[in-house]
Protein backbone atom coordinates (compact mmCIF):
# COMPACT_ATOMS: atom_id res chain seq x y z
CA UNK A 1 0.00 0.00 0.00
CA UNK A 2 2.59 2.79 1.19
CA UNK A 3 4.58 1.82 -1.93
CA UNK A 4 2.00 2.16 -4.45
CA UNK A 5 1.30 5.20 -2.94
CA UNK A 6 5.02 6.35 -2.72
CA UNK A 7 4.98 5.65 -6.29
CA UNK A 8 2.27 7.56 -7.74
CA UNK A 9 3.91 10.52 -5.63
CA UNK A 10 6.81 9.80 -7.12
CA UNK A 11 5.13 9.64 -10.67
CA UNK A 12 3.04 12.60 -9.89
CA UNK A 13 6.33 14.60 -9.28
CA UNK A 14 8.45 12.89 -12.50
CA UNK A 15 5.63 14.40 -14.19
CA UNK A 16 5.19 17.85 -12.89
CA UNK A 17 8.99 18.19 -13.61
CA UNK A 18 9.07 17.48 -17.02
CA UNK A 19 6.16 19.90 -17.39
CA UNK A 20 7.64 22.78 -15.71
CA UNK A 21 10.98 22.08 -17.76
CA UNK A 22 9.50 22.17 -20.95
CA UNK A 23 7.59 25.35 -19.94
CA UNK A 24 10.54 27.24 -18.52
CA UNK A 25 12.51 26.38 -22.05
CA UNK A 26 9.81 27.82 -23.64
CA UNK A 27 9.08 30.86 -22.02
CA UNK A 28 13.30 31.36 -21.93
CA UNK A 29 12.62 30.82 -25.66
CA UNK A 30 9.80 33.41 -26.05
CA UNK A 31 12.12 36.24 -23.96
CA UNK A 32 15.02 35.44 -25.92
CA UNK A 33 12.63 36.09 -29.13
CA UNK A 34 11.77 39.42 -27.72
CA UNK A 35 15.10 40.61 -27.56
CA UNK A 36 16.46 39.45 -30.94
CA UNK A 37 15.06 42.63 -32.78
CA UNK A 38 17.53 44.71 -29.90
CA UNK A 39 20.44 42.67 -30.43
CA UNK A 40 20.32 42.56 -33.96
CA UNK A 41 19.90 46.53 -34.03
CA UNK A 42 22.90 46.99 -31.69
CA UNK A 43 25.27 45.11 -33.35
CA UNK A 44 24.55 46.36 -36.79
CA UNK A 45 25.38 50.06 -35.24
CA UNK A 46 28.27 48.52 -33.85
CA UNK A 47 29.72 46.40 -36.69
CA UNK A 48 28.67 48.31 -39.72
CA UNK A 49 27.80 52.36 -39.40
CA UNK A 50 29.90 53.03 -36.32
CA UNK A 51 32.42 50.25 -36.48
CA UNK A 52 34.21 50.71 -33.37
CA UNK A 53 34.94 47.62 -31.26
CA UNK A 54 32.33 47.05 -28.17
CA UNK A 55 33.35 48.47 -24.94
CA UNK A 56 33.09 46.48 -22.23
CA UNK A 57 31.96 43.03 -24.40
CA UNK A 58 31.45 40.72 -21.05
CA UNK A 59 28.95 43.42 -19.39
CA UNK A 60 26.91 43.81 -22.24
CA UNK A 61 26.50 39.87 -22.74
CA UNK A 62 25.88 39.51 -19.28
CA UNK A 63 23.24 42.28 -19.69
CA UNK A 64 21.78 40.77 -22.01
CA UNK A 65 21.24 37.45 -20.20
CA UNK A 66 19.37 39.79 -17.11
CA UNK A 67 17.17 41.28 -19.51
CA UNK A 68 16.54 37.75 -20.53
CA UNK A 69 15.30 36.16 -17.38
CA UNK A 70 13.84 39.29 -16.09
CA UNK A 71 11.50 39.66 -18.60
CA UNK A 72 10.91 35.70 -18.68
CA UNK A 73 10.23 36.44 -14.70
CA UNK A 74 8.28 39.38 -15.45
CA UNK A 75 5.58 38.07 -17.67
CA UNK A 76 5.31 34.74 -15.54
CA UNK A 77 4.46 37.18 -12.51
CA UNK A 78 2.07 39.16 -14.46
CA UNK A 79 -0.03 35.90 -15.29
CA UNK A 80 -0.07 34.47 -11.43
CA UNK A 81 0.22 37.22 -9.73
CA UNK A 82 -0.61 41.08 -11.02
CA UNK A 83 -3.57 40.16 -13.27
CA UNK A 84 -5.60 37.76 -11.23
CA UNK A 85 -5.29 40.32 -8.22
CA UNK A 86 -6.06 43.69 -10.26
CA UNK A 87 -9.08 40.95 -11.91
CA UNK A 88 -10.40 39.70 -8.56
CA UNK A 89 -10.21 43.19 -7.17
CA UNK A 90 -12.45 44.29 -9.73
CA UNK A 91 -15.28 41.33 -9.40
CA UNK A 92 -14.97 42.33 -5.79
CA UNK A 93 -15.39 45.61 -6.42
CA UNK A 94 -17.96 45.73 -8.22
CA UNK A 95 -20.05 42.69 -6.00
CA UNK A 96 -19.62 45.09 -2.97
CA UNK A 97 -21.74 47.62 -5.00
CA UNK A 98 -20.20 50.52 -3.71
CA UNK A 99 -19.59 53.13 -6.18
CA UNK A 100 -18.24 55.55 -3.83
CA UNK A 101 -14.64 52.75 -2.93
CA UNK A 102 -14.71 52.06 -6.52
CA UNK A 103 -13.87 55.56 -7.41
CA UNK A 104 -11.93 55.84 -4.88
CA UNK A 105 -9.94 52.70 -5.31
CA UNK A 106 -9.46 53.91 -8.51
CA UNK A 107 -8.29 57.47 -7.89
CA UNK A 108 -5.87 55.85 -5.43
CA UNK A 109 -4.01 53.55 -7.52
CA UNK A 110 -3.37 56.33 -10.47
CA UNK A 111 -2.85 58.55 -8.06
CA UNK A 112 -0.62 56.68 -5.75
CA UNK A 113 1.35 55.05 -8.65
CA UNK A 114 2.02 57.95 -10.63
CA UNK A 115 3.46 60.21 -8.14
CA UNK A 116 6.17 58.26 -7.06
CA UNK A 117 7.13 57.22 -10.89
CA UNK A 118 10.44 57.83 -11.27
CA UNK A 119 10.28 58.65 -14.93
CA UNK A 120 7.88 61.56 -14.32
CA UNK A 121 10.14 62.77 -10.89
CA UNK A 122 13.40 63.13 -13.86
CA UNK A 123 11.18 64.69 -15.92
CA UNK A 124 9.57 67.34 -12.91
CA UNK A 125 12.82 68.18 -11.90
CA UNK A 126 14.31 68.83 -15.56
CA UNK A 127 11.77 71.08 -16.02
CA UNK A 128 12.30 73.15 -13.03
CA UNK A 129 15.67 73.42 -14.11
CA UNK A 130 15.02 74.56 -17.77
CA UNK A 131 11.92 77.11 -16.31
CA UNK A 132 14.28 78.81 -14.01
CA UNK A 133 16.84 78.90 -17.12
CA UNK A 134 14.30 80.35 -19.21
CA UNK A 135 13.58 83.13 -16.48
CA UNK A 136 9.96 81.89 -15.87
CA UNK A 137 10.28 81.09 -12.42
CA UNK A 138 13.05 82.43 -9.77
CA UNK A 139 15.68 80.78 -9.59
CA UNK A 140 16.10 79.61 -6.07
CA UNK A 141 15.56 76.36 -4.40
CA UNK A 142 12.43 77.27 -2.94
CA UNK A 143 10.52 77.80 -6.25
CA UNK A 144 12.20 75.25 -8.18
CA UNK A 145 11.01 72.28 -5.43
CA UNK A 146 7.87 73.83 -5.01
CA UNK A 147 7.20 74.08 -9.33
CA UNK A 148 8.70 70.47 -9.45
CA UNK A 149 6.60 69.25 -6.77
CA UNK A 150 3.71 71.10 -7.73
CA UNK A 151 4.04 69.68 -11.70
CA UNK A 152 3.93 66.31 -9.79
CA UNK A 153 1.24 66.35 -8.11
CA UNK A 154 -0.56 67.72 -11.26
CA UNK A 155 0.28 64.62 -12.94
CA UNK A 156 -0.84 62.06 -10.36
CA UNK A 157 -3.65 63.98 -9.87
CA UNK A 158 -4.93 63.82 -13.32
CA UNK A 159 -4.09 60.01 -13.23
CA UNK A 160 -5.89 59.50 -10.78
CA UNK A 161 -8.74 61.64 -12.01
CA UNK A 162 -8.44 60.02 -15.32
CA UNK A 163 -8.78 56.54 -14.33
CA UNK A 164 -12.09 57.78 -12.36
CA UNK A 165 -13.65 58.50 -15.47
CA UNK A 166 -12.25 55.39 -16.96
CA UNK A 167 -13.91 53.52 -14.69
CA UNK A 168 -17.27 55.82 -14.82
CA UNK A 169 -16.81 55.00 -18.67
CA UNK A 170 -17.19 51.39 -18.50
CA UNK A 171 -20.31 51.34 -16.20
CA UNK A 172 -22.03 53.90 -17.59
CA UNK A 173 -21.17 52.22 -21.37
CA UNK A 174 -20.06 55.48 -23.54
CA UNK A 175 -18.28 54.79 -26.31
CA UNK A 176 -14.70 55.60 -25.60
CA UNK A 177 -14.17 58.11 -28.53
CA UNK A 178 -16.45 60.92 -27.95
CA UNK A 179 -14.47 61.24 -24.90
CA UNK A 180 -11.41 60.46 -26.63
CA UNK A 181 -12.00 63.11 -29.18
CA UNK A 182 -12.95 65.57 -26.99
CA UNK A 183 -10.07 65.28 -25.19
CA UNK A 184 -8.03 66.13 -28.18
CA UNK A 185 -10.24 68.90 -28.70
CA UNK A 186 -9.04 69.93 -25.42
CA UNK A 187 -5.81 69.91 -25.90
CA UNK A 188 -5.97 71.71 -29.42
CA UNK A 189 -7.58 74.34 -27.11
CA UNK A 190 -5.40 74.54 -24.34
CA UNK A 191 -2.27 74.35 -26.54
CA UNK A 192 -3.42 77.71 -28.08
CA UNK A 193 -3.92 79.74 -24.74
CA UNK A 194 -1.18 77.94 -22.93
CA UNK A 195 2.33 79.77 -22.17
CA UNK A 196 4.42 78.18 -24.98
CA UNK A 197 7.58 77.02 -23.10
CA UNK A 198 5.58 74.14 -21.37
CA UNK A 199 3.62 72.35 -24.58
CA UNK A 200 6.33 70.09 -24.97
CA UNK A 201 6.81 68.90 -21.49
CA UNK A 202 3.07 68.87 -21.55
CA UNK A 203 2.93 66.42 -24.36
CA UNK A 204 5.85 64.33 -23.04
CA UNK A 205 4.18 64.64 -20.10
CA UNK A 206 1.41 61.99 -21.05
CA UNK A 207 3.50 59.16 -22.34
CA UNK A 208 5.70 58.83 -19.23
CA UNK A 209 3.03 58.10 -16.47
CA UNK A 210 1.83 54.62 -17.19
CA UNK A 211 4.92 52.81 -15.55
CA UNK A 212 5.35 48.50 -16.34
CA UNK A 213 3.33 47.93 -13.23
CA UNK A 214 0.47 50.13 -13.01
CA UNK A 215 -0.37 49.13 -16.99
CA UNK A 216 -1.14 45.66 -15.88
CA UNK A 217 -2.81 46.29 -12.45
CA UNK A 218 -5.18 48.89 -15.07
CA UNK A 219 -5.80 46.84 -17.68
CA UNK A 220 -6.57 43.97 -15.23
CA UNK A 221 -8.96 46.30 -13.67
CA UNK A 222 -10.89 47.53 -16.65
CA UNK A 223 -11.35 44.03 -18.14
CA UNK A 224 -12.57 42.97 -14.87
CA UNK A 225 -15.29 45.35 -14.34
CA UNK A 226 -16.62 44.68 -17.82
CA UNK A 227 -16.20 41.74 -17.65
CA UNK A 228 -18.78 41.35 -14.54
CA UNK A 229 -20.71 44.10 -14.95
CA UNK A 230 -23.75 42.85 -17.41
CA UNK A 231 -23.90 44.21 -21.07
CA UNK A 232 -20.40 45.43 -20.89
CA UNK A 233 -17.80 43.43 -23.58
CA UNK A 234 -14.15 43.31 -22.19
CA UNK A 235 -12.64 43.95 -25.37
CA UNK A 236 -15.23 47.34 -26.24
CA UNK A 237 -15.37 48.50 -22.87
CA UNK A 238 -12.57 46.92 -20.44
CA UNK A 239 -9.84 48.90 -22.69
CA UNK A 240 -9.24 52.55 -22.64
CA UNK A 241 -8.37 53.17 -19.01
CA UNK A 242 -4.76 53.79 -20.01
CA UNK A 243 -5.88 55.86 -23.06
CA UNK A 244 -7.42 58.44 -20.51
CA UNK A 245 -4.19 58.01 -18.49
CA UNK A 246 -2.30 59.71 -21.22
CA UNK A 247 -4.36 62.15 -22.14
CA UNK A 248 -5.63 63.97 -19.46
CA UNK A 249 -1.85 64.89 -17.77
CA UNK A 250 -1.73 66.97 -21.38
CA UNK A 251 -4.79 68.95 -20.70
CA UNK A 252 -3.87 69.16 -16.88
CA UNK A 253 0.21 70.38 -17.05
CA UNK A 254 -0.93 72.62 -20.00
CA UNK A 255 -3.41 74.39 -17.00
CA UNK A 256 -0.66 74.21 -14.30
CA UNK A 257 1.49 76.15 -16.86
CA UNK A 258 -1.03 78.76 -17.31
CA UNK A 259 -1.43 79.05 -13.53
CA UNK A 260 2.32 78.99 -12.86
CA UNK A 261 3.73 82.16 -15.74
CA UNK B 1 25.88 45.11 -5.01
CA UNK B 2 23.70 47.12 -8.05
CA UNK B 3 21.24 44.34 -8.46
CA UNK B 4 20.39 45.45 -4.67
CA UNK B 5 20.19 48.78 -5.31
CA UNK B 6 18.00 48.33 -8.41
CA UNK B 7 15.75 45.73 -6.34
CA UNK B 8 15.34 48.02 -3.72
CA UNK B 9 14.45 50.98 -5.94
CA UNK B 10 11.99 48.49 -7.72
CA UNK B 11 10.64 47.69 -4.61
CA UNK B 12 9.88 51.23 -3.91
CA UNK B 13 8.03 51.74 -6.86
CA UNK B 14 5.55 48.98 -6.07
CA UNK B 15 5.59 50.03 -2.40
CA UNK B 16 2.18 52.22 -3.34
CA UNK B 17 0.64 49.64 -5.25
CA UNK B 18 1.37 47.27 -2.37
CA UNK B 19 -0.34 49.63 0.27
CA UNK B 20 -2.86 50.67 -2.05
CA UNK B 21 -3.90 46.34 -2.75
CA UNK B 22 -3.62 45.62 0.87
CA UNK B 23 -5.50 48.47 2.38
CA UNK B 24 -8.35 47.88 0.43
CA UNK B 25 -8.45 43.91 0.49
CA UNK B 26 -8.49 44.07 4.55
CA UNK B 27 -10.14 47.73 5.29
CA UNK B 28 -12.92 47.98 2.37
CA UNK B 29 -13.50 44.42 0.85
CA UNK B 30 -12.75 42.77 4.31
CA UNK B 31 -11.61 39.41 3.02
CA UNK B 32 -8.40 37.29 2.22
CA UNK B 33 -6.67 37.79 -0.94
CA UNK B 34 -7.66 35.05 -3.23
CA UNK B 35 -4.78 32.38 -4.21
CA UNK B 36 -2.55 34.30 -1.54
CA UNK B 37 0.26 32.18 -2.34
CA UNK B 38 0.25 32.21 -5.47
CA UNK B 39 -0.27 35.81 -6.07
CA UNK B 40 2.62 36.76 -3.79
CA UNK B 41 4.59 34.50 -5.43
CA UNK B 42 3.89 36.58 -8.73
CA UNK B 43 4.66 39.52 -6.84
CA UNK B 44 8.09 38.24 -6.44
CA UNK B 45 8.29 37.25 -10.13
CA UNK B 46 7.44 41.09 -10.92
CA UNK B 47 10.02 42.54 -8.74
CA UNK B 48 13.07 40.02 -9.08
CA UNK B 49 11.98 40.33 -12.88
CA UNK B 50 12.01 43.83 -13.38
CA UNK B 51 14.68 44.78 -10.79
CA UNK B 52 17.19 41.91 -13.61
CA UNK B 53 15.44 43.75 -16.61
CA UNK B 54 16.41 47.26 -15.57
CA UNK B 55 19.54 45.89 -14.57
CA UNK B 56 20.56 44.46 -17.85
CA UNK B 57 19.28 47.54 -19.61
CA UNK B 58 21.32 49.59 -18.20
CA UNK B 59 24.47 46.55 -18.46
CA UNK B 60 23.77 45.92 -22.03
CA UNK B 61 21.79 48.80 -23.96
CA UNK B 62 21.35 52.31 -22.33
CA UNK B 63 25.43 52.73 -22.87
CA UNK B 64 25.32 51.59 -25.82
CA UNK B 65 22.30 53.17 -27.58
CA UNK B 66 23.79 56.52 -25.17
CA UNK B 67 26.89 56.31 -27.33
CA UNK B 68 25.01 55.78 -30.43
CA UNK B 69 22.67 58.43 -30.11
CA UNK B 70 25.62 61.28 -29.90
CA UNK B 71 28.37 59.17 -32.03
CA UNK B 72 25.23 59.48 -35.05
CA UNK B 73 24.25 62.95 -34.48
CA UNK B 74 28.35 64.08 -33.88
CA UNK B 75 28.93 66.45 -36.89
CA UNK B 76 32.09 64.42 -37.71
CA UNK B 77 30.30 61.72 -38.66
CA UNK B 78 27.89 63.35 -40.59
CA UNK B 79 30.81 65.25 -42.39
CA UNK B 80 31.03 68.83 -41.64
CA UNK B 81 32.55 71.18 -39.54
CA UNK B 82 31.14 71.69 -36.14
CA UNK B 83 28.40 74.19 -35.90
CA UNK B 84 28.01 74.20 -39.85
CA UNK B 85 24.34 73.85 -40.76
CA UNK B 86 23.81 70.60 -42.76
CA UNK B 87 20.78 69.55 -44.77
CA UNK B 88 18.02 67.33 -42.99
CA UNK B 89 18.82 64.48 -45.45
CA UNK B 90 22.62 64.31 -44.08
CA UNK B 91 21.66 63.54 -40.79
CA UNK B 92 19.71 59.71 -42.36
CA UNK B 93 21.54 57.37 -40.18
CA UNK B 94 20.09 58.88 -37.40
CA UNK B 95 16.49 58.38 -39.17
CA UNK B 96 17.08 54.35 -39.31
CA UNK B 97 19.12 54.37 -36.03
CA UNK B 98 15.59 56.06 -33.91
CA UNK B 99 13.39 53.79 -36.65
CA UNK B 100 15.21 50.48 -35.02
CA UNK B 101 15.51 51.72 -32.18
CA UNK B 102 12.06 52.57 -31.93
CA UNK B 103 10.76 48.93 -33.09
CA UNK B 104 13.39 46.70 -31.49
CA UNK B 105 12.73 48.70 -28.22
CA UNK B 106 8.54 48.59 -28.64
CA UNK B 107 8.69 44.66 -28.92
CA UNK B 108 10.99 44.14 -25.86
CA UNK B 109 8.50 46.41 -23.50
CA UNK B 110 7.06 44.56 -20.65
CA UNK B 111 3.86 46.95 -20.56
CA UNK B 112 3.03 46.38 -24.39
CA UNK B 113 3.51 42.42 -23.51
CA UNK B 114 0.92 42.50 -20.84
CA UNK B 115 -1.51 44.40 -22.84
CA UNK B 116 -1.11 42.09 -25.59
CA UNK B 117 -1.83 38.90 -23.17
CA UNK B 118 -5.09 40.68 -21.89
CA UNK B 119 -5.91 41.48 -25.88
CA UNK B 120 -5.70 37.86 -26.70
CA UNK B 121 -7.19 36.59 -24.18
CA UNK B 122 -9.95 38.80 -23.95
CA UNK B 123 -10.27 38.62 -27.67
CA UNK B 124 -10.33 34.61 -27.60
CA UNK B 125 -7.35 34.14 -29.55
CA UNK B 126 -8.98 36.62 -32.24
CA UNK B 127 -5.72 39.35 -31.69
CA UNK B 128 -2.35 37.74 -32.03
CA UNK B 129 -0.37 38.59 -29.34
CA UNK B 130 2.41 39.31 -31.70
CA UNK B 131 0.24 41.30 -34.59
CA UNK B 132 -0.26 43.40 -32.12
CA UNK B 133 3.14 44.61 -30.99
CA UNK B 134 4.74 44.65 -34.46
CA UNK B 135 2.39 46.84 -35.13
CA UNK B 136 2.91 48.95 -32.18
CA UNK B 137 6.48 48.65 -32.67
CA UNK B 138 5.86 49.84 -36.80
CA UNK B 139 3.89 53.18 -35.23
CA UNK B 140 6.91 54.12 -32.66
CA UNK B 141 9.61 53.63 -35.63
CA UNK B 142 7.65 55.86 -37.28
CA UNK B 143 6.94 58.20 -34.80
CA UNK B 144 10.78 58.52 -33.90
CA UNK B 145 11.78 58.70 -37.58
CA UNK B 146 9.70 61.53 -37.42
CA UNK B 147 10.42 62.68 -34.30
CA UNK B 148 14.28 63.48 -34.75
CA UNK B 149 13.14 64.73 -38.04
CA UNK B 150 11.37 67.40 -36.78
CA UNK B 151 14.06 67.96 -34.25
CA UNK B 152 16.77 68.47 -36.80
CA UNK B 153 14.69 70.97 -39.01
CA UNK B 154 12.96 72.80 -36.00
CA UNK B 155 9.65 72.50 -37.18
CA UNK B 156 6.62 73.29 -34.11
CA UNK B 157 5.25 70.24 -32.36
CA UNK B 158 2.25 71.04 -32.24
CA UNK B 159 1.82 71.02 -35.54
CA UNK B 160 2.66 67.43 -35.87
CA UNK B 161 0.29 66.43 -32.99
CA UNK B 162 -2.51 68.42 -34.70
CA UNK B 163 -2.38 66.34 -37.93
CA UNK B 164 -1.90 63.18 -35.34
CA UNK B 165 -4.92 63.95 -33.97
CA UNK B 166 -7.25 64.94 -37.07
CA UNK B 167 -5.73 61.35 -38.68
CA UNK B 168 -6.81 59.19 -35.54
CA UNK B 169 -10.14 60.86 -35.25
CA UNK B 170 -10.79 59.77 -38.95
CA UNK B 171 -9.85 56.90 -38.89
CA UNK B 172 -11.82 56.24 -35.49
CA UNK B 173 -14.93 56.87 -37.92
CA UNK B 174 -13.74 53.89 -40.31
CA UNK B 175 -12.84 51.39 -37.55
CA UNK B 176 -14.28 48.33 -36.26
CA UNK B 177 -15.90 49.69 -32.69
CA UNK B 178 -14.34 46.32 -30.86
CA UNK B 179 -10.88 47.69 -31.67
CA UNK B 180 -11.19 51.37 -30.96
CA UNK B 181 -10.24 51.13 -27.20
CA UNK B 182 -7.79 48.71 -28.06
CA UNK B 183 -5.84 50.99 -30.43
CA UNK B 184 -6.36 53.97 -28.15
CA UNK B 185 -4.47 52.36 -25.13
CA UNK B 186 -1.74 50.90 -27.12
CA UNK B 187 -0.98 54.69 -27.42
CA UNK B 188 -0.09 54.97 -23.92
CA UNK B 189 1.84 51.52 -23.33
CA UNK B 190 4.60 51.80 -25.32
CA UNK B 191 6.79 54.63 -23.49
CA UNK B 192 7.65 53.15 -20.64
CA UNK B 193 11.41 51.18 -19.21
CA UNK B 194 12.98 50.56 -21.93
CA UNK B 195 12.38 53.39 -24.56
CA UNK B 196 11.94 56.38 -22.22
CA UNK B 197 15.44 56.39 -21.10
CA UNK B 198 17.15 56.20 -25.16
CA UNK B 199 14.66 58.04 -26.42
CA UNK B 200 15.45 60.58 -24.14
CA UNK B 201 19.28 60.60 -25.21
CA UNK B 202 18.42 60.59 -28.60
CA UNK B 203 16.55 63.73 -28.18
CA UNK B 204 18.54 65.80 -25.91
CA UNK B 205 21.79 64.30 -28.07
CA UNK B 206 20.14 65.47 -30.87
CA UNK B 207 19.49 69.10 -29.95
CA UNK B 208 22.39 69.90 -28.81
CA UNK B 209 24.43 68.91 -31.49
CA UNK B 210 22.51 69.99 -33.99
CA UNK B 211 23.29 74.36 -34.65
CA UNK B 212 20.35 76.15 -33.63
CA UNK B 213 17.78 73.81 -31.52
CA UNK B 214 17.99 73.69 -27.58
CA UNK B 215 17.61 71.27 -25.54
CA UNK B 216 14.66 72.67 -23.74
CA UNK B 217 12.47 73.54 -26.28
CA UNK B 218 13.51 71.11 -29.24
CA UNK B 219 14.52 68.16 -26.64
CA UNK B 220 10.58 67.56 -25.84
CA UNK B 221 8.73 65.59 -28.28
CA UNK B 222 10.05 62.79 -28.59
CA UNK B 223 7.92 60.54 -26.53
CA UNK B 224 4.79 62.87 -27.74
CA UNK B 225 5.18 61.21 -30.87
CA UNK B 226 5.63 57.59 -30.02
CA UNK B 227 2.47 57.58 -27.65
CA UNK B 228 0.41 59.06 -30.71
CA UNK B 229 1.98 57.39 -33.95
CA UNK B 230 1.12 53.32 -32.25
CA UNK B 231 -2.67 54.55 -32.40
CA UNK B 232 -2.51 55.23 -35.87
CA UNK B 233 -0.78 51.88 -37.12
CA UNK B 234 -3.40 49.79 -34.96
CA UNK B 235 -6.15 51.45 -36.20
CA UNK B 236 -4.67 51.30 -39.76
CA UNK B 237 -4.29 47.55 -38.68
CA UNK B 238 -7.90 47.04 -37.97
CA UNK B 239 -9.10 48.81 -40.84
CA UNK B 240 -6.96 46.70 -42.89
CA UNK B 241 -7.97 43.43 -41.58
CA UNK B 242 -11.92 44.65 -41.61
CA UNK B 243 -11.20 45.30 -45.50
CA UNK B 244 -9.55 41.91 -45.33
CA UNK B 245 -12.16 40.29 -44.25
CA UNK B 246 -14.83 41.77 -46.35
CA UNK B 247 -13.00 41.34 -49.65
CA UNK B 248 -13.50 37.50 -48.71
CA UNK B 249 -16.78 37.27 -47.89
CA UNK B 250 -17.49 38.85 -51.15
CA UNK B 251 -15.52 36.20 -52.54
CA UNK B 252 -17.50 33.39 -50.98
CA UNK B 253 -20.58 34.92 -52.28
CA UNK B 254 -19.39 35.24 -56.02
CA UNK B 255 -18.23 31.17 -55.62
CA UNK B 256 -21.61 30.58 -54.17
CA UNK B 257 -23.23 32.01 -57.00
Amino acid sequence: MVLVSLDIINKEKTVKYKYLNLAIIKKLRNSVMDLVPIIVVVVFFQSVVIQQPFPQIGEVIFGFLFIIVGLMLFVEGLEIGLFPIGESMAYALAKKGSLLWLFIFAFVLGFSTTIAEPALIAVAKEASIISSDAGLIESNQKTMYNYAMGLRLTVAFSVGLAIVIGVLRILKGWPLYYLIIGGYVLVMLMTIIAPKEIIGLAYDAGGVTTSTITVPLVTALGVGLATVIKGRSPLIDGFGLIAFASLLPMIFVMAYGLFWF
Amino acid sequence: MDFVLVLFSTLRDVLPILVVIIFFQLVVLKQPIPHLKKVILGGVYVVVGLALFLLGLEKALFPVGKIMATQLSDPSFIGIASGEVSPWWSYYWIYIFAALIGFSTTIAEPSLIAVAIKANEVSAGTISQWGLRVTVAIGVAFALALGTFRIITGTSLFVYIMVGYVIVIIQTFFTPKRLIALAYDSGGVTTSTVTVPLVAALGLGLSSTVPGRSPAVDGFGLIAFASLFPIITVLGYAQFMELKTRLFKIKIKRNEI
